[in-house]
């Protein structure tokens, strides 16, 4: 009996231990809710907990007028990392529109890469078909680009900019216009703030 | 001085050239170097006939009746001495006897002699040049330019086109002042032929305008926007003014945009920076079609088209040396785009781009310019003029080594240069409900002057791509830039504070430092 206590002692402490580490973690995101699956038993690992959680982050869509971004809270897989979480973003930020949206990023486009410097500088490469399908203009292209670099700059505040590579490579544009040869910081300048989801 | 008058003199009853049937026809202009005035004529046969006492307060002429002989004698202000004989048409000028198309006629109590009379007696008597232009009515004494000018009217494609001649050729400028245009030239007066016009919806009517060297073309209602090119001649000029109706399905008043600022005419100050070489950017090109449309319109076809007519605008209207980064549909590097603009020093670059839109209804013209700070650390060591350390010790400029951020010194000037824009494209076109936007431009990092990229309109928009493929459309996109352009140089030349008002003003989020 007495030993049992010890044991339950014991994986109590590792559980608050866990959660204090993730609480550490995201106090560095800045990230908006953790929600945890419920804890069965306690017995839950932090590792496999990870597996199932969400955070709740804001994804970027192309807005009515046709000129600004409109900011939507959905949720998107933990990452361990912030690396890992930046990672998750992205591919969420790639992924279809959901209905009633229109996403600003050319069909087919995948993240192949994801990674931070020192400097908490993100080199985000995405698949050819960033530029490839990119359907041309101006507005289309700032607001592919500013998808990308404000879902994680907004999300994960850590992060001091980000450059967008194709295929392995640093490009000068997408679609002609936009300068991608230099990490670009956040600008809420394209988000309509006015409505948010 | 020898205003003599010919009160009293009374012509001899019985001498021969009596007026017979003289009447009154449509008085000369008198035009000399100091002023114009009127001289009444008569009519008398085929002959225009002036009278002695009307010229001789004009020229300062004494008129005296030889009461045995018959004869008249005329003496100038210089002394020298014109002797008519009535009944003959002959004059002795000085001694020299000259022909005259009629001899003198008595009219009443005044004598009438041929217009000729001027040019060929007292002119040679006074040592001064005088023409007399009988068609159009117009005596020119000493050294005056009225310029012939012949005005033609054509209408093609809805377009109304004047082409005026001006013989000999002579300096022109157009303006456009409220609902006319006048047409300034470089002479003491006009001597015009201008056609009947029937008053339309473009064009109203050509007349002479408030000053002698100016012609005044009315506008109508319909007068969206012209444009005026010049081209010499022999001796002639040949000045083509067309007039271009405003587009009204677009439901957009059509202001009159402002008229284009005066040089002046000796500068002696020291040079102020101005606008003398514009590197026009017709975006894309080649393989690289830019956006398109649901018909079928390309942005690096629209560009192309719209550079084009900005250039013959900017070259013919303003003088300017302007460069194009591509006259073809071929591929340009953006690296190349601003080199030519830097090699050449211009002092504007204007990329010209047609935009796309996911959402098809957004539509309307926006100009851009960069947004700095996007560089990091570096840009923000170049906006501080500051230098970086070198292996080895010592420092650089930043200027050499950071070229593709050379804009960020001109920023200022661009964002002046695409509210001006943005004032003129209003009104004329379509214009984005966000109309001033700044964004990391590529091509314009390095372009070391003043620099936009205009976006026109949006092609993904069936209305915007419709209008952005006609030729109207894209001159009034032309008209904007070229009343951009003059209000910018103007900026520049003469630091007024030109800048427009109620301008909203961009207010990109500037990156924490």
């Amino acid at each position: 009996m007495r030993r049992s206590l010890i044991v339950w002692i014991a994986v109590m402490a590792a559980v608050v231990a866990a959660a204090g580490l993730g609480a550490v973690v995201l106090s560095r995101w800045l990230a908006s809710e953790v929600e945890a699956p419920p804890s069965e038993g306690g017995r839950a690992a932090a590792a496999s907990a990870d597996e199932a959680r969400k955070i709740k982050a804001r994804l970027f869509y192309v807005a009515e007028d046709g000129v600004h971004l409109v900011p939507v809270e959905r949720e998107v897989p933990f990452g361990a990392t912030t690396a890992d979480q930046a990672r998750r973003i992205v591919e969420a930020q790639l992924e279809p529109a959901p209905e009633g949206l229109v996403s600003p990023i050319p069909a087919g486009t995948r993240l192949r890469a994801l990674y931070l410097t020192e400097a908490n500088q993100a080199f985000v490469d995405l698949s050819a078909e960033a530029r490839s399908a990119h359907p041309g203009g101006l507005t289309n292209e700032i607001l592919t680009v500013y998808s990308v670099v404000d879902s994680l700059t907004v999300n994960l505040p850590v992060l001091t900019g980000v450059q967008i590579l194709v295929d392995g490579h640093e490009v000068d544009t997408l679609a002609g216009h936009v300068d991608l040869r230099r990490p670009l910081v956040r600008s809420t300048f394209w988000i309509d703030e006015g409505t948010p989801r | 001085m020898l205003s003599a008058s010919l009160a009293g003199l009374s012509p001899h009853p019985g001498l021969a050239g009596q007026a017979a049937g003289a009447r009154p026809a449509p008085a000369f202009t008198v035009i000399s170097p100091q002023a114009r005035t009127p001289l009444p004529a008569s009519q008398a046969g085929d002959q225009l006939m002036v009278a002695l006492d009307d010229l001789a307060p004009l020229f300062g002429l004494t008129v005296r009746e030889d009461g045995i002989g018959g004869g008249l004698t005329v003496t100038a202000a210089n002394g020298k001495r014109v002797l008519l004989t009535p009944g003959q048409p002959l004059a002795s000028a000085d001694g020299r006897l000259v022909s005259l198309p009629a001899a003198p006629v008595r009219d009443g109590r005044r004598w009438l002699v041929p217009i000729e009379f001027l040019s060929r007696a007292i002119a040679p008597v006074a040592g001064t040049p005088i023409e007399v232009r009988r068609g159009s009515r117009l005596v020119l004494v000493g050294d005056v330019r009225v310029p012939r000018v012949e005005v033609r009217q054509q209408e093609a494609g809805g377009v109304i086109r004047l082409t005026l001649t001006v013989a000999p050729r002579a300096g022109h400028q157009v303006t456009h002042e409220g609902n006319r245009l006048l047409l300034r030239f470089d002479a003491t007066a006009l001597d015009p032929a201008l056609p009947a016009v029937t008053p339309g919806p473009l064009l109203q009517g050509i007349r002479l305008g408030d000053t002698p060297a100016t012609l005044a073309v009315d506008l109508g209602p319909r007068f969206g926007s012209y444009r005026a090119s010049a081209a010499t001649r022999d001796a002639n000029s040949e000045v083509i003014v067309e007039l271009v109706p405003s587009f009204t399905d677009q439901a957009i008043p059509v202001p009159p945009p402002s008229p284009p600022a005066a040089e002046p005419l000796v500068n002696l100050a020291p040079p102020r920076p101005s606008v003398r070489t514009v590197v026009i950017d017709a975006g894309h090109g080649g393989d690289e079609q830019g956006a398109s449309g649901p018909s079928g319109a390309l942005e690096k076809e629209v560009a192309l088209a719209v550079a084009r007519r900005l250039r013959a605008v900017l070259e013919g209207r303003l003088g300017l040396r302007v460069l194009m980064t591509r006259d073809a549909d071929k591929a340009v590097s953006l690296d190349e785009r601003a080199a030519l603009a830097n090699t050449n020093k211009a002092d504007l670059f204007i990329s010209l781009h047609a935009n796309a839109s996911l959402r098809p209804a957004t539509r309307g013209a926006q100009v851009y310019f960069l947004s700095a700070g996007q560089g990091g650390e570096a840009s923000r060591a170049a906006l501080a003029g500051g230098a970086l350390p070198t292996l080895g010790g010592g420092s650089r400029d930043v200027e050499l080594i950071l070229w593709d951020l050379a804009q960020v010194r001109h920023l200022d000037e661009s964002a002046a240069f695409a509210a001006i824009l943005e004032e003129e494209l209003r009104g004329r076109i379509a214009v984005n409900e966000r109309p001033v936007l700044q964004a990391p431009f590529r091509v314009l990092a390095a372009a070391n002057m003043p620099a936009v990229v205009v976006e026109t309109g949006y092609l993904t928009n069936t209305e915007d791509e419709r209008l952005l493929k006609s030729a109207g459309h894209q001159d009034q996109i032309v008209q904007a830039l070229l009343q951009s352009v003059i209000r910018f140089r103007e900026v520049r030349e003469r630091g007024v504070a030109a800048m427009p008002t109620g301008v909203s003003a961009p207010n990109p989020s500037r990156p924490p430092r």
